[in-house]
């Protein structure tokens, strides 16, 4: 398996990882039991998003995701920032090898979750990856299983 | 920048030694082992000296060892043509959750086929308890049972002598997959009482693409590759005699190390514990803690993903590799860390060194140096653990 050189300079230098201070929206995808979580926070001030930080458990895939997601869409508006998909993400990074295409690469759904979370005021939106498995029929992903975060 | 390979349970490079002894027959003495004329004599001498030289590294006769394409041929050649040889023995397979696929994906093909399998579970260090065996051992219905000697991933060695002998008291076979031990710790098949054992060359700084099945004499196997009469029969196919020359000579040098190397790997890989323990919390071993491969290390970190760690640490030359689902090449991380109990997130954080020959105090100094802060970042990186 190869990565892109964009994937490797984004894995290895990742952009804008922290947390904002005093967030306006909380994003969070994915299941620990599938190897990636995706947290995603963001500032927004006139309907733009000022500030965007990441924190991400996963994969050079996952992490790569997230840092370029962040970097796409700092400083737009937040109908732009909606029209980014996960698909847009990838192509950005000059493409993911296929088996991460729908296992790892859901960044652009943790920045949708964390936009909703600015609609809804502020209460952190959390979703459980629907991708991350979804060949296997009888992953806990595929079931639905909550999984709880470790404290 | 410095290089360090580190995953000598995936493969070793093959030894200058070896390379040496296998090159004359490749150009000079090139014959098909198989022809009546005197380069095919020659050929045909060079593979039955080897033989010996194989066979006597674990204590087998020349006539029970059948040269292979490596280790998973000879896994799949003794499960399978065992049972469809000795229908009469019994319809019943058993071997154990940690097995390497070749076994465990071999079992469940048969298992298709209509007979019938029992995978064992193993305890919290990976090992097969005789008495999981015993319960689930059917005399007059199991014909055999494969439990591998050493497993890849842990390095745990399994009691093999004992469960060997419980088989045998229920009239079963026994079958070993010992590609992790043979040339890393003595193996005598005698000693151990087993019936079948599966080796790789490469594992033992020899070539790729030849290993072998040991058969006990009146153990009745069957081909698997058919077309001809190559092996007494019992595997078709133009001999790889440069191949089985490697493999011999690999079989040698293994041999006369064997007493020398295993100490100085276990002192390397109690440093390296040592090290990461010390420097990196949240941190557990996997495998037991004695009884295991001289040179292997297995550990899991919490909160970090194993691909995530290889790929950091090959940016600083260090080689190594995980049982995390990503570079598993499924989704799911490996069968062996969820075995030995280990849940989904813990296991994708697995890192496994494995060390050989020529790596160093110094190799182990290194990789104590860059290891703790690639976790320190990984971990400042993750939203897990906070």
């Amino acid at each position: 398996m190869q990565y892109s050189k964009k994937v490797m300079d984004h894995f290895m230098n990742p952009r804008n990882v922290g947390q904002v201070e005093n967030p306006s929206g909380v994003g969070e995808v994915g299941n620990p039991t599938c190897g990636d979580i995706m947290h995603i926070e963001i500032q927004v001030k006139d309907d733009k998003i000022e500030d965007i930080k990441f924190r991400t458990f996963g994969c050079a895939a996952a992490i790569a995701t997230s840092s370029m997601v962040t970097e796409m869409v700092k400083g737009k508006t937040l109908e732009e920032a909606e029209k980014i998909t996960n698909r847009t993400v990838a192509e950005a990074l000059d493409g993911l090898p296929p088996i991460k295409m729908h296992c790892s690469n859901l960044a652009a759904d943790a920045l949708h979750e964390a936009i909703k979370s600015y609609r809804q005021n502020g209460v952190t939106s959390t979703s459980v990856a629907k991708g991350c498995c979804q060949d296997e029929a009888d992953s806990p992903c595929e079931k639905g299983m909550e999984i709880k975060l470790p404290e | 920048m410095r290089s360090v390979y580190i995953d000598h349970s995936a493969t070793t490079p093959v030894d200058p030694l070896v390379f040496e002894a296998m090159k004359p027959y490749y150009t000079e003495i090139f014959g098909n082992s198989s022809s009546v004329h005197s380069q095919g004599q020659k050929a045909h001498r060079a593979l039955e000296e080897s033989r010996e030289k194989v066979a006597a590294l674990i204590g087998a006769k020349t006539n029970e060892i059948i040269f292979t394409s490596g280790g998973t041929e000879a896994d799949n050649q003794a499960i399978i043509t065992y049972m469809h040889n000795n229908r009469n023995k019994g319809n019943h397979i058993i071997t154990s959750a940690i097995e390497h696929h070749a076994v465990l994906h071999t079992c469940e093909f048969l298992a298709k086929q209509g007979f019938e399998l029992t995978v064992l579970p193993v305890n919290s260090y990976g090992e097969v308890e005789p008495d999981t065996l015993r319960e689930a051992i059917r005399p007059g219905a199991t014909a055999l049972v494969s439990i591998m000697h050493a497993n890849n991933e842990i390095g745990t060695i399994e009691p093999i002598k004992e469960l060997a002998a419980i088989a045998h008291e229920a009239g079963a076979i026994f079958h070993t997959d010992a590609v992790q031990t043979v040339g890393k710790i003595p193996v005598n098949v005698a000693e151990l009482g087993v019936d079948l054992l599966s080796a790789s060359a490469h594992k033992l700084y020899g070539p790729k693409g030849i290993g072998c099945l040991y058969a006990k004499k009146g153990v009745r196997i069957g081909s698997f590759i058919h077309g001809g009469g190559h092996e007494r029969n019992l595997r078709a196919g133009t001999v790889n005699v440069p191949g089985v020359v490697g493999f011999a000579k690999a079989a040698e040098l293994a041999q006369q190390r064997l007493c020398s190397q295993e100490a100085p790997l276990a002192d390397l890989a109690k440093r390296l514990t040592d090290g990461i323990f010390a420097a990196i919390p949240n941190t557990r071993l996997t495998g037991h803690p004695e009884r295991r491969l001289p040179g292997s290390v297995s550990v899991c970190f919490d909160y970090v993903e194993g691909e995530s760690i290889l790929l950091m640490l090959d940016n600083y030359g260090i080689m190594a590799s995980s049982g995390s689902a990503c570079t598993s090449g499924s989704l799911d991380p490996s069968h062996v860390l969820l075995a030995i109990g280990l849940p989904h997130e813990t296991a994708h954080g697995s890192l496994r060194l494995t060390m050989g020959k020529d790596n160093t105090q110094e190799d182990v100094d290194y990789i104590l140096e860059v290891l703790p802060p690639i976790i320190k970042n990984l971990r400042a990186m993750s939203p897990l653990g906070r």
